[in-house]
């Protein structure tokens, strides 16, 4: 009996290994693959194509994106701005959305939470959203088309509760009343004190949503000089006249033979440079988020 | 009367200081108040609380309630010049086109069959890879495959389809520099519509395999040591003790997770299928989802009551499903339900 259970359990650690690292190569690999891509030569993935290993290797790629640096740099700054600015702004709105909502003594609590989570169950569409946003309130090439649609999340606002809720025992709250402390500066003394790391939390959940948006850009943005990082990353893929583009702007004559293909995937990897460099500091926080979440929706 | 008077005033004494906004001017008004203490008394009563709801409440009412009104478009012929009422009324013209032409159809199995997909295959695997990842005996690897398989999850769907330019196309893609190498022809994926499907599905699983496999880890280390060691104790090996024991404490996860992409059923991946196949009409039969269609007639060929048509068909018919999934989840077990 004993043998057979040390034969399984070895059966099943050889299986576990193999899965797992087939399924981290599998997760790591196109990584490689445009990392790779952005160090080769251009002339030598027009010839041979795209390798796991830099067949020549060059920085010409890199070279080009930042000879012109204007517009990646630009780009970044949008998203920067945008970023830092939806953040703080989201955090601070659904953080008191949040404590509001977590007060037991708030007598129409319920009510309003089906008020947000309604609006996951039925909605207006695409079209009259988009007519709202340019025609009515005109944010046509504005940063607000940038920063209003993602300010809140029904699932930001409940996971901000849950994380209240588990992080400022009732009594407080009530001790605090007597006390004579109001309302906001309970929310702001001790709310805000206790939760940090819920919203640490909920806050790089809404920066990485601001980060990663190319939507809003490709649905109110038609001046260049207002693209998100991933739109214009997302112009550069897909247009082959980019670079051109990129030398008539400068007044600098560009010959025919840019490095177009290695530029592409040096600019991928600029662009996603900063998520990869924070990653290993804050993905634990996303797992808690998700384990919180995950314990009650 | 009077005796009637002060009883009624007990309780205010003792909840004025647990309250606490209640004001000396209240006081007098408060036999009155008492007998419709109503929504009026409460956003007086906490109107601090209220005032910090309030931008949350303004955000969703612009955000998401006044377009509602908007699905009146649904039932014209609009065009970009005239208010919300000008356009004139067509009815369900608009609904008769889609039906008629079979893209409702098309487009609705299309959505459904892709999110069924990504849930039955998204869930099995994320299980699987959990499981076998809460098996690893070496810690540091253990934590170092679980930040990698979540990677994903982090990068944008933009570079998503970096990476299938970079593996797919045609000229230097790494696919075809890999079939080249052992001597096989190049093919062209971006003309071969039945291959997206499998791709599609493929990158979905890349992008959130990490993410579900988070939910699934957080609850097998939330599973008792002391069932595994009793169920060692009585002979079952390894294989019987995750079949018996993990995989049905797995089971309320899951449950959840289910319902709650099953209540999104109608709602498509956008950005993974827009960034995988953008404007190419060629996999629109295998790869158009409802969403793409209504963003592509609203933005390339400027259909906006077709559109809006479509999307009121999809957030009504996603209404719909998700009131009767939860409908009858509530006759079966309560407390797996939504709302």
């Amino acid at each position: 009996m004993h043998i057979k259970d040390d034969h399984y359990t070895r059966l099943l650690q050889g299986l576990a290994y193999t899965v797992i690292i087939l399924g981290s190569l599998a997760c790591l690999i196109p990584f490689l693959l445009i990392i790779s891509a952005s160090l080769t030569a251009n002339d030598s993935i027009i010839k041979d194509g795209y390798h796991l290993i830099p067949a020549v290797f060059s920085l010409e790629g890199y070279k080009t994106v930042f000879t012109f640096p204007d517009e990646v740099l630009r780009a970044y700054g949008v998203t920067l701005f945008t970023t830092v600015t939806g953040t703080i702004l989201g955090l601070f709105f659904m953080t008191m959305a949040g404590y509001v909502l977590a007060r037991k003594d708030f007598k129409y609590r319920n009510t309003f939470s089906f008020y947000i989570y309604f609006t996951t169950l039925f909605g207006g569409g695409l079209v009259p959203w988009y007519i709202m946003m340019t025609k009515y309130l005109h944010l046509t090439d504005s940063y607000g088309a940038l920063i209003f649609p993602g300010l809140m999340t029904p699932f930001l606002i409940i996971l901000m509760k849950n994380f209240i809720r588990s992080a400022v025992p009732e009594e407080l709250f009530e001790s605090a009343k007597i006390d004579g402390a109001g309302d906001f500066k309970i929310y702001w003394r001790i709310v805000l004190q206790l939760s940090m790391p819920g919203i640490a939390t909920v806050g790089l959940f809404l920066a990485l949503a601001y980060w990663n948006d190319w939507f809003s850009s490709s649905l109110f943005i038609n001046d260049p000089h207002k693209y998100q990082l991933q739109f214009h990353l997302y112009n550069v893929i897909n247009s082959a006249a980019f670079i051109a583009n990129m030398g008539a702007g400068t007044g600098v004559s560009l010959g025919s033979d840019l490095p177009t293909e290695s530029t592409k995937m040096a600019m991928a990897i600029v662009v996603t440079g900063p998520i990869l460099f924070l990653y290993p500091f804050i993905q634990r926080y996303f797992v808690k988020g998700l384990t919180v979440g995950a314990v009650k929706g | 009367m009077r005796y009637r008077k002060r009883k009624s005033g007990i309780p205010l004494a003792i909840e004025l200081p647990i309250k606490g906004a209640g004001l000396p001017s209240e006081t007098g008004a408060w036999a009155q108040k008492k007998k419709k203490k109503g929504f009026l008394h409460e956003l007086v009563h906490n109107r601090i609380l209220f005032l910090m709801l309030l931008p949350t409440l303004l955000f969703f009412l612009v955000n998401s309630y006044f377009p509602m009104v908007g699905v009146y478009y649904a039932f014209t012929q609009f065009d970009f010049n005239s208010g919300l009422f000008d356009a004139p009324f067509v009815g369900l013209k608009n609904f008769e086109f889609l039906w008629k032409s079979g893209t409702l159809v098309k487009l609705t199995l299309n959505t459904i069959g892709y999110n069924l997909a990504f849930i039955l295959l998204g869930n099995v695997l994320a299980i699987v890879c959990a499981i076998l990842l809460s098996e690893l005996r070496i810690k540091w690897f253990k934590k170092l495959t679980q930040s990698i398989m979540f990677l994903p999850y982090f990068v944008s769907f933009v570079i998503l389809s970096v990476i299938v330019y970079n593996v797919f196309n045609y000229d230097n893609g790494f696919l075809n520099t890999l079939l080249a190498q052992f001597g096989a022809g190049p093919v062209d994926v971006y003309n071969k519509p039945s291959a997206w499907i499998f791709l599609i599905i493929l990158f979905y699983l890349w992008k959130n395999l990490g993410y579900s496999m988070v939910i699934y880890l957080a609850s097998i280390t939330g599973i008792s040591e002391e069932y595994y060691e009793a169920a060692k104790i009585d002979g079952a090996h390894i294989f019987q003790r995750i079949w018996y024991i993990t995989v049905p404490m797995l089971k309320s996860t899951f449950i959840v997770l289910l319902l709650f992409s099953l209540g999104s059923i109608m709602k498509g991946q956008f950005d993974l299928f827009y960034q995988l196949i953008g404007n190419n009409g060629v996999l629109y039969n295998t790869t158009d989802i409802l969403d793409t269609y209504v963003f592509r007639s609203l933005k390339v060929t400027f259909d906006v009551g077709m559109a809006t048509a479509a999307g009121l068909y999809q957030s009504l018919f996603g209404f719909i499903l998700i009131m009767t999934v939860n409908y009858i989840i509530r006759k079966i077990n309560d407390d797996y339900a939504l709302f």
